[in-house]
């Protein structure tokens, strides 16, 4: 008899888990038929082996997306998630839901499209309903400059193959017949929209790529926080973690709002600032919005939800902080945008409010980069678009962490450019994060 | 909310006043390279935890004031350096 090796007597995940095998209407009929009582779980919990391949830092939708595609489309398998709390609580559980790819920067509309693409085949990729609804995203403009500047917007995006379109006053009331057009201080002259975007269920986002990553062998590791980053002669080794040290020979960031915290770790400084975005729901009204509105003379963004809650959100609250709270005055800023707006949100009140703490970037672009450590890269920086970049933020990191080099879509978002003098200024406000 | 002590208004709400960001960066000398511009421009410790940043106070007293503030509990610990 041979002598068994440490490897060889690692306890696997406790019990044998079952495939949640494929989701369809025929097998909740034959669910149904037994009261369902015999569905398995989605995903399997699993507690950390000494080693892998790959270790990725944070199980949100962006490091769960990255495990799904590693595994299912670039053949990495060896793949954990480690997750400080349990998997899908911080920004993918904390937003509005928004999907769309209008953007400035020919850059970033072709990458936020690539990502619309990915939101379109979701559930069929998944096998998981996801709720994507593509009911459009309308955003208003209110003075001339305004309307030259969303032209050029919506020109950018239809020259890389996104869809835009523009709507005059009579179309944007048919559309949104509780819309404010004439309301004194900022009269509507009229809007843009991309047919395309829309809403996504947040959290089916997370438990459909971690069903999807555990099903093809990825280990998802909960309540294991990472303490360290181990380094020899310049090479990452692995992470320190409260349930102890795992080796792996790339170690992907995923941490979006702690992406400084953690590279702190590793030694390296980002250009990254954290800041609170609050979003809120009211109360549950019949169907009263069908699109997704953005206001254009302020910062604010509303949708109704499938239980009837109307879903907004504004700015961020513009001082550093690791807080997933808000402050009041920016809650009330947000709500009288959105009285302007909607003038009938005015007899709504306010069901449940809460912050996600945002990664914001110094050029209001994301990272998806190497680090200035061997063998270990990042996903974050990701400013108010982290949700809707899901798809795509995974699948780029997969590839970058499979080939050693940015997909063609990310090369701008290198953490080189900084230095280099080429940011992608998003926003157009220069280094100063709570102003974006 | 934070309430913000002003040495020279008394304490007064956020509202009075505008962020100005890390207070800790300090411009490189004139004859750095371009890695210690670039540093100083962009990159930031952005702690979680104790954190000295600028406040203005743009309703009162139009000083630029440096707060040590805490970036979990909000809990503002000196002003100007002072407690």
């Amino acid at each position: 008899m041979t002598e068994k090796t440490a490897q060889d007597v690692t306890p696997s995940a406790a019990p044998a888990f079952k495939s949640t095998g494929r989701y369809s209407a025929l097998r909740l009929l034959r669910e149904a038929l037994s009261g369902h009582r015999n569905w398995t779980r989605a995903w399997r919990k699993a507690e950390p082996r000494s080693e892998y391949e790959v270790v990725i830092i944070g199980g949100g939708g962006h490091g769960l997306a990255t495990a799904y595609y590693l595994a299912n489309h670039f053949g990495i398998t060896n793949v954990a998630v480690i997750e400080k709390g349990p998997i899908g609580l911080g920004n993918v559980g904390r937003n509005t839901t928004i999907i769309r790819s209008t953007y400035y920067t020919p850059e970033n509309i072709r990458f936020y499209d690539f990502s619309l693409k990915l939101w379109e085949g979701l559930e069929q990729e998944l096998n998981f309903n996801a709720m994507v609804s593509q009911r459009g995203c309308v955003y208003t403009y209110h003075t001339d400059g305004q309307r030259d500047a969303m032209t050029c917007r919506a020109n950018d995006m239809r020259l890389v193959g996104a869809d835009c379109v523009e709507l005059d006053r009579a179309a944007l009331k048919s559309l949104i017949p509780a819309i404010a057009l004439d309301n004194g201080r900022f009269p509507i002259m009229g809007a843009f929209m991309q047919p395309r975007g829309g809403t996504v269920r947040h959290d089916a986002v997370a438990w459909g790529y971690a069903r999807g990553a555990s099903e093809a062998g990825v280990d998802i590791i909960e309540h294991c926080e990472v303490t360290g980053v181990r380094q020899q002669g310049g090479r990452v080794t692995g992470v320190e973690t409260t349930r102890g040290f795992i080796g792996a020979g790339t170690v992907c960031l995923a941490v979006a709002g702690h992406s400084s915290h953690v590279a702190a770790m590793a030694g390296i400084r980002l250009p990254i600032e954290s800041h609170a975005l609050q979003a809120f729901v009211s109360e549950a009204i019949k169907p009263f919005l069908d699109v997704v509105l953005m206001f254009g003379a302020g910062h604010y963004y509303v949708s109704q939800s499938d239980k009837g809650g109307m879903v907004f959100g504004g700015n961020i609250d513009r001082h550093n902080t690791y807080a997933q709270r808000g402050t009041q005055w920016v809650a009330q800023e947000v709500a009288a945008e959105g009285v302007a707006l909607l003038p009938a949100l005015a007899n709504l009140r306010i069901l449940r409010q809460w912050g996600g703490v945002m990664d914001m970037t110094m050029d209001g672009s994301p990272i998806i980069s190497r680090l200035p450590v061997d063998g270990l890269v990042m996903n974050g920086g990701w400013c108010y678009g982290g949700f809707r970049a899901i798809p795509a933020g995974g699948y780029t990191t997969a590839h970058l962490i499979a080939h050693g080099e940015s997909h063609p879509l990310t090369t701008h978002m290198d953490l080189a450019r900084f230095a280099e003098g080429r940011t992608v200024d998003e926003p157009g406000t220069g280094p100063f994060p709570w102003a974006h | 909310m934070l309430r913000i002590p002003c040495p020279h208004c008394g304490t007064r709400d956020e509202v009075e006043f505008h962020y100005g960001g890390d207070a800790s960066v300090r411009r490189p000398a004139a004859d750095a390279d371009t890695a210690a511009y670039a540093a100083y421009v962009y990159e930031r410790t952005n702690p979680r935890g104790w954190h000295l940043e600028w406040w203005f106070h743009a309703a009162g007293c139009r000083q630029w004031l440096e707060v040590r503030r805490h970036t979990v509990s909000h809990a503002i610990d000196t002003v100007n350096g002072k407690p």
